[in-house]
């Protein structure tokens, strides 16, 4: 039977409390006697700290506290990493720096006071003693002999190597037929910037001795472990809430050393301490996303078959691990070969410190880089071989009867059908059109420009057994004896619409109205355990609990009314708020039964009171969404500025539980890697200062800036769940990257441009544009 | 400094401190927390309110400039049972993902409206230009945007 709520465009039940501006966010949460944190935070990108004078700050109205490095040593836990790589070097990183710091923006002390604008006052009254050191921004330089080395206990600047290496290279080395390419690929740091700032509030109360924390958080199962470790405090007496979570793009899915100190002033203060990051704080000390050099290297034969990639990844990972700061390039090494199947595969990474914030996940978290490196790669081979963009790619593809598909990087793809997708976009697109048209305006000396990519990532994250902390998901179903029914989920959405998938999801299995499901997230004292919201797995891995435990549900629903009505459970159907025979002969309402399970009056033999189920579901793989995406673009002769004309996209990403969420997240994601191929840059200078500290600087992209998008989605399911979803979240952002820069590639062919470094701002087109002229 | 406003139609009298925000009076005095502080230096829109019937980035007045003043905020717009064509609108067209900017965005499309009752696609793109959504890509609150002006344009509205 067709399900008559999965795949509808349903209207998300977050809303109603969100555009009438009474949901609530951490900085709206209250609390009798709340104390407010400010932060002194260094100045200089690498510095030993010779003193810090907190008299005046002390003294300041309305201070209650200040707390130093020194304070908080072996009494507060270092901030943790929790990347597995083979010998990783793990700098110390206290919450509060002592001795030196290493970025600007490290924080040194934190004021505690009773007004945040008293606070703040107090926090600029700090006076730090620096005795500045030579600094290193640029990760090229801090592997060169006689750097300066920013963990001199480490021994240098380099955290990790990885390698990984599959097929036969002496093969390929051999074979001079083939064609072979080269190109240095920058993938530009930048800022996540969602809208709200982070921001906690932590509540120790020394009378039950528990630690309650509000925090703007992606994951707050796995920030109650990590607090009740920095805190020495037992995990039980530790309670997480993410309330309304103004976006995190994966800036959130971290533990701060903000968060740390906030809870040991409470629990040093006895009474509630908020802090609340300033747009300032956040664009230099929330993690910040990509930063890598791509040294790529592809192996052609004559026809246009690629059959080997090397590349080199320096990643600079700023001057400290986060929470999975070194994990995130590693990401890109296992999605480097994309959507095609070439057999002999290097990837060396590298992952570099310098005097910068810590760079860690931002939507897409790795792939994207990745994505843009293969994609870039597919249109420069196209071209030498001077072939159709799309033909080349179609030639690469491998067949979907092929999936899955084991590829040299250890990844094994799920299901796809990289053809179909490309060739919707193709038909939808008018490709074939756009190219005469290209012709055409050529000839009349104007820059048009079409630029493909054909993506794959990797989502739902993930196996257990390659996560850091656990890749399942708990889900759980509970039907009240009035026949509503609870979901608790242990991912935590922040903008996703989830409550709405997920009502979709126990609806569908339990045959009852979307309205009366009410899906809770986000606190551990209420759902008893999770992982959180990152890797596109919310719908994947935690809708996938809910489905099951929903049909745990379903199973003893349908025995309880199988008894009463004297018929075979296999014989009932949930449909319309009741369960029924297929005629509709028999039948009991839902609420009945569920009344029947609680009260338990005359239950079958051997079956439990009650009606509550959980579900861990742990999936036996990650899943790969792909699709195709051509962006459309017209440079400027005279200005360099290039105009954004069309962009078609149509994704795959399983099936589709709400369409207008998907579109959604597709238009999200397309904003934020249109972002990074057109504006936007986080930019230190040599000193390491940060150029982009305010959104004066840093180009979060406005309305004007983007052309309607044309979407489209397609379904492929994927055997790894029972749902069929592959998860959606980062798919616009990986795949609009290189679609954007290829598209201007293309339009500035006739230049003899070949490759430009985003972000593709007008001053760097116009100077080649001038160059052209003058030449 | 004693100042008197009225916000969401109550008149009120307090007594605040001359550097308060604007947007800090009302939701730490005024208890609205509907407003939101994404930037503190107007750059994102997400405080976005109406003072005297214009749309004003809360975060960079002073509270005592809205002295003898009427603020609206995003309490006020619409209720539960009567939403005002624009929350019905963003609601409709899915214009929100996490929220945060909305009631910003919300608020400068009341504006924007007030002014060009039948804007373009184009026209409502420019008329957002002071207000940042990470989430969305726009496109989305455009649609919502269109609904609410095709709904106060009809006469049953």
């Amino acid at each position: 039977m067709p399900s008559t709520i999965l795949g509808k465009r349903i209207k998300r039940k977050e809303d109603p409390r969100l555009i009438q501006g009474r949901g609530h966010y951490v900085d709206d949460i209250k609390l009798d006697g709340m104390l407010h944190m400010a932060f002194a935070r260094s100045i200089h990108a690498h510095a030993r700290i010779k003193s810090v004078n907190v008299a005046a700050a002390r003294s300041s109205p309305g201070v209650v506290d200040v707390i130093t490095g020194e304070e908080i040593k072996g009494k507060l836990g270092l901030v943790p990493c929790a990347a597995g790589i083979e010998g990783l070097k793990v700098p110390d990183h206290p919450c509060l720096a002592t001795g030196k710091v290493c970025y600007v923006g490290e924080p040194i002390a934190a004021v505690v006071a009773t007004d945040r604008y008293l606070a703040r006052d107090a926090a600029d009254k700090i006076e730090v003693d620096y005795e500045p050191l030579p600094v290193v921004t640029d990760p090229e330089k801090a592997l060169q002999a006689g750097s300066t080395v920013i963990h001199p206990e480490l021994g240098d600047n380099v955290a990790f190597v990885a390698r990984l290496e599959g097929g036969d290279w002496k093969a390929v080395e051999s074979d001079s037929s083939l064609k072979v390419i080269k190109q240095r690929l920058i993938n530009q740091r930048l800022a996540p910037a969602s809208m709200e700032t982070r921001g906690v509030v932590a509540h120790y109360s020394p009378g039950e001795e528990t630690l309650t924390v509000w925090s703007s958080t992606q994951i707050p199962h796995i920030l109650k472990t990590q607090l009740a470790l920095m805190l020495g405090i037992d995990e039980p007496h530790c309670r997480v809430i993410a309330p309304e979570v103004g976006g995190g793009f994966g800036s959130k899915l971290n533990l701060y050393g903000e968060e740390g100190v906030a809870c040991y002033a409470s629990r040093k203060l006895g009474k509630p301490v908020k802090w609340i990051e300033s747009r300032r704080e956040n664009l230099l000390a929330t993690v910040h996303g990509r930063d890598q050099i791509n040294d790529v290297e592809v192996y052609v034969q004559p026809d246009g078959k690629v059959v080997g990639l090397k590349c080199w990844i320096i990643a600079d990972l700023g001057a400290y691990h986060q929470l999975l700061t070194p994990a995130i390039p590693t990401l890109t090494a296992l999605m480097i070969l994309g959507c095609y199947h070439i057999k002999n595969v290097f990837v060396e990474t590298k992952g570099v410190f310098t005097n910068k914030m810590a760079t860690d996940a931002y939507r897409g978290a790795g792939r994207p880089e990745a994505t843009y490196v293969i994609e870039r790669v597919m249109d420069m081979v196209a071209r030498e071989l001077n072939m159709d963009a799309a033909d080349l790619r179609m030639k690469n593809f491998p067949s979907p009867d092929e999936f899955p598909l084991d590829l040299p990087t250890g990844v094994t793809y799920d299901t796809a059908n990289y053809q179909k997708t490309l060739k919707r976009l193709l038909k939808i697109s008018g490709y074939s059109r756009l190219r005469k048209e290209q012709e055409k305006l050529r000839k009349q000396g104007k820059y048009l420009g079409l630029g493909l990519s054909t993506y794959v990532e990797i989502c739902a994250m993930g196996p257990s057994s390659r996560m850091p902390a656990g890749g399942w998901e708990f889900g759980a179903v509970k039907v009240e004896p009035t026949g509503k029914v609870m979901v608790l989920s242990g991912t935590s959405p922040h903008g996703q619409g989830e409550e709405t998938t997920f009502a979709q999801i126990a609806a569908d299995v339990l045959g009852i109205p979307f309205d009366d499901v009410t899906v809770y997230h986000g606190d551990t004292f209420q759902v008893p355990m999770g992982i959180g919201t990152f890797g596109s797995r919310t719908t994947a891995v935690g809708g996938t609990a809910i489905h099951n435990a929903a049909m745990q549900i379903r199973k003893k629903m349908a025995r309880i009314a199988s008894h009463k009505l004297g018929v075979k459970p296999g014989e009932l159907i949930f449909s319309e708020g009741k369960i029924h025979t297929r005629d509709g002969a028999k039948s009991m309402g839902f609420a009945e039964v569920a009344a029947e399970a609680i009260f338990a009056k005359q239950l079958p033999e051997g079956i439990e009171p009650g009606l509550a189920a959980h579900s861990f579901f742990e999936p036996s793989n990650y899943t790969f969404p792909f699709g195709a995406h051509l962006a459309v673009t017209e440079v400027d002769a005279e200005t360099g500025e290039i105009k954004l004309r069309n962009y078609y996209a149509v994704d795959d990403c399983g099936r589709v539980i709400n369409p207008m969420l998907v579109d959604g997240q597709i238009h999200g994601g397309l904003a934020q890697g249109i972002g990074q191929a057109l504006w936007e840059s986080h930019v230190y200078d040599e000193n390491g200062q940060l150029m982009t500290g305010t959104l004066m600087d840093y180009a979060v992209p406005k309305a004007h800036q983007f052309p309607w998008f044309e979407t489209e989605t397609m379904e492929t399911k994927t055997p790894i769940n029972p749902l069929g979803a592959k998860g959606v979240g980062e798919a616009g952002t990986i795949g609009s990257t290189p679609a954007i820069v290829n598209a201007v590639v293309d339009a500035l062919r006739p230049l003899g441009v070949r490759h430009l470094d985003m972000p593709l701002q007008p001053e760097k087109v116009w100077r080649i544009l001038k160059q052209h002229a003058t030449a | 400094m004693k100042i008197q406003t009225k916000i969401n139609g109550h008149l009120r009298e307090d007594e605040v401190e001359p550097r308060l925000l604007l947007v800090h009076y009302l939701r730490d005095v005024a208890g609205l927390t509907g407003t939101h502080i994404g930037c503190e230096t107007s750059l994102c829109g997400a405080c976005t309110v109406l003072l005297n019937g214009e749309a004003v980035k809360s975060c960079t007045l002073f509270a005592v400039q809205a002295d003898g003043g009427e603020i609206t905020t995003i309490e006020a717009l619409g209720n539960h049972e009567k939403l005002h064509p624009l929350q019905e609108g963003f609601w409709e067209e899915h214009g929100l993902q996490c929220g945060f900017c909305t009631p910003g965005m919300i608020l400068a499309a009341y504006q924007l409206l007030c002014r060009n009752p039948h804007p373009s696609r184009e026209e409502i793109r420019k008329g957002l230009e002071g207000n940042l959504c990470r989430c969305t890509g726009y496109q989305h609150i455009v649609k919502a945007i269109e609904y609410a002006a095709q709904k106060i344009g009809s006469p049953d509205a």
